[in-house]
């Protein structure tokens, strides 16, 4: 290697590598070679909307879904030959909570403890703390259903924990619950992130991946469109300030055409039209100065929506 | 060697001995699974367990025996009482009915209901060890129930002979004979179209009636026998007759019978391990 060795002590070693990983499923391909690296203590997403094949490289990260192509490295191992090994490794949220509903909060904590083959006192002590972490407590004797979803997924989160995995899979975390349960969640994993837990999560929140990812990768139709950190991408792909205009339902295709030129770019979408610019204050008076009065206007910073809306020109939410 | 590779080859190391445990003994986490669920609800389990067979002993055994005693019938069930007739037969069917159960619902359950089947698979645990703990927790389930069974007609005076608790063997083998094949029927299941019920009416049900269970087999019209003879629970229940009051069978066709119910389960067992890991690993 020609990299200096004072290098390679700081920078960590890369615990996922995937190289042209791809997965079909008979006809239909799912994952078409994808790419990418994650080093330890790095927070990394999946950004995409449903069926872009973000799950299906979470379950082959995971090593419950064999590739049909490519190469899968995780902690140096290859899951096709050590699936258990790298479970043993992961601790797994998955989109559906499969929490035992026959059983108490604890008790789920401490029977997926066992399925790792950890000793009963070393979980109880860690089932104990993970409980504290998760806000749950007090629910320890609470039966599954009497559970709020976001509870579900705390504690969903907390029995992936158990094993002090080197490497936390989440799919879609926070995908149906209410905001406040969401934002007592990002709490929890920008906690896990603060101790340098590694972290891969998928989502389909533009707000969720800016808010907890370090990097990430745009997915679309099973192919990554775009990698960089979150800041980076909206640099690259939009500009710094969006003017989002409504003009009533079939009057914004109409307004649309008069817009051009104003901005960087003009967006037309169902519901409104999305004017790229650096200074939107200052393309809302252009809009003006043509004589179109929209029925609402707002000006905000440009997102990771907007890096999605330029890449494949639908947005995330459909 | 690089640093890279050294912290690589480190985080392989611990991965390959934390994963030894789950390896060698998943399927009984598995089954530590099932019992913590069991001991909550254990008054369900351990009350039937108990008060079947002591109603089936008295109506079965003693109510319905004491219309039969004597004549040709007794005849026909080989020169011994009704109540030893049955019993064997009522053990072995009662085997046969909470297999039929254990393998619909826990299974169902695990895959599509409550999919804890997943969570087992998204930690080191393999497809295979999750259906051979289900395998061994009913196995342990269905033993433990037909030893009271078994003891219970001791106090009956159901069951004679010396090798009668080769009966409880007799028993396990009914209800893994049926349950490794139908495991793998559940396992094969996509979408909820009420299978479960259609199995337990239309295959539970006649199996238990028209396998010598309550007459011996040879009283039914020769055109129907092979029912019996397809049936595991007529096979099990022959090899609990011989062991509870010696039937007199030949070696051979006990040799048939324990075959049989070996086979079927092992076929069935390792079909339902294998459609198991294509559902779990798709």
């Amino acid at each position: 290697m020609s990299v200096p060795v004072a290098s390679l002590v700081t920078m960590p070693a890369p615990v996922i590598i995937a190289r042209d990983l791809a997965k079909r499923f008979g006809e239909v391909e799912a994952v078409g070679g994808v790419s990418f690296e994650v080093a330890a203590g790095e927070s990394f997403g999946l950004l995409g909307p449903n069926g872009a094949g973000k799950s299906t490289t979470m379950r082959m990260v995971g090593a419950v879904s064999p590739r049909t192509g490519g190469e899968l490295s995780i902690l140096g191992l290859d899951p096709d030959r050590n699936g258990p090994e790298i479970r043993s490794q992961l601790g797994v949220v998955p989109q559906t909570d499969n929490l035992d509903f026959e059983l108490p909060v604890l008790d789920n904590v401490i029977v997926y403890g066992r399925y790792f083959g950890l000793p009963r006192k070393l979980i109880k002590q860690r089932a104990g703390e993970l409980l504290e972490f998760a806000q749950l407590t007090e629910k320890s004797k609470t039966r599954i259903d009497d559970l709020s979803g976001g509870m579900k997924r705390r504690l969903t989160i907390a029995r992936a924990l158990i094993n002090d995995p080197k490497i936390l899979l989440l799919d879609e975390p926070t995908t149906g619950l209410d905001p406040q349960a969401r934002h007592i969640l990002w709490d929890r994993l920008f906690r896990l992130k603060e101790q340098g837990t590694t972290l891969v999560l998928t989502t389909h929140y533009m707000d969720e991946a800016e808010q907890l990812c370090d990097r990430l990768i745009v997915v679309d139709h099973g192919r990554i469109m775009a990698e960089g950190t979150p800041a980076s991408l909206i640099r690259q792909y939009s500009s710094r300030e969006v003017l989002e205009l409504r003009f009533g339902s079939g009057r914004n295709g109409e307004a649309a055409q008069k817009l051009a030129g104003i901005g960087d770019r003009v967006e037309e979408l169902p519901d409104r039209v999305l004017i790229y610019a650096d200074d939107g204050e200052a393309a809302l008076e252009a809009v003006r100065a043509r004589g179109l009065e929209a029925l609402t206007s707002l000006v905000r910073r440009a997102s990771l929506e907007d890096v999605f809306l330029r890449l494949t020109g639908r947005s995330l939410i459909e | 060697m690089s640093a890279i590779s050294a912290e690589v080859d480190a985080g392989a190391a611990a991965a390959r001995s934390a994963a030894a445990r789950p390896r060698r003994f998943g399927a009984l986490f598995v089954f530590e699974h099932r019992f913590t669920t069991a001991r909550r609800t254990w008054t369900s389990n351990v009350v039937p367990a108990l008060g079947l067979p002591v109603l089936y002993l008295f109506a079965m055994g003693l109510g319905l025996g004491s219309l039969i005693g004597g004549g040709s019938g007794a005849q026909d069930l080989g020169g011994v009482s009704y109540l030893v007739f049955v019993a064997p037969a009522l053990l072995t069917a009662a085997a046969f009915q909470t297999a039929s159960e254990e393998f619909i619902f826990p299974i169902r359950l695990g895959f599509k209901w409550n999919p804890t089947f997943f969570g087992m698979n998204s930690a080191p645990l393999s497809p295979g060890q999750i259906i051979d703990g289900n395998v061994l927790y009913t196995s342990a389930r269905i033993t433990a129930n037909s030893l009271i069974y078994y003891l219970l007609m001791l106090a009956f005076g159901a069951a004679p002979s010396g090798w009668g608790i080769l009966s409880v063997f007799a028993a396990l083998l009914t209800a893994l004979s049926f349950g490794g094949p139908l495991c793998a029927y559940i396992c094969s299941l996509e979408k909820d179209a009420s299978q479960e019920t259609l199995v337990l009416r239309f295959i539970v049900m006649p199996l238990t009636l028209f396998s010598g269970t309550y007459f011996p087999l040879s009283l039914m019209p020769i055109y129907l026998q092979w029912i019996g003879w397809m049936s595991p629970l007529w096979h099990g229940t022959q090899l609990a007759r011989d062991a509870t009051y010696g039937l007199g069978e030949p070696a051979w066709l006990i040799a048939v019978h324990l075959v049989y119910l070996l086979a079927t389960f092992v076929v069935g067992w390792q079909i339902a391990r294998r459609l198991s890991r294509k559902k779990l690993n798709k």
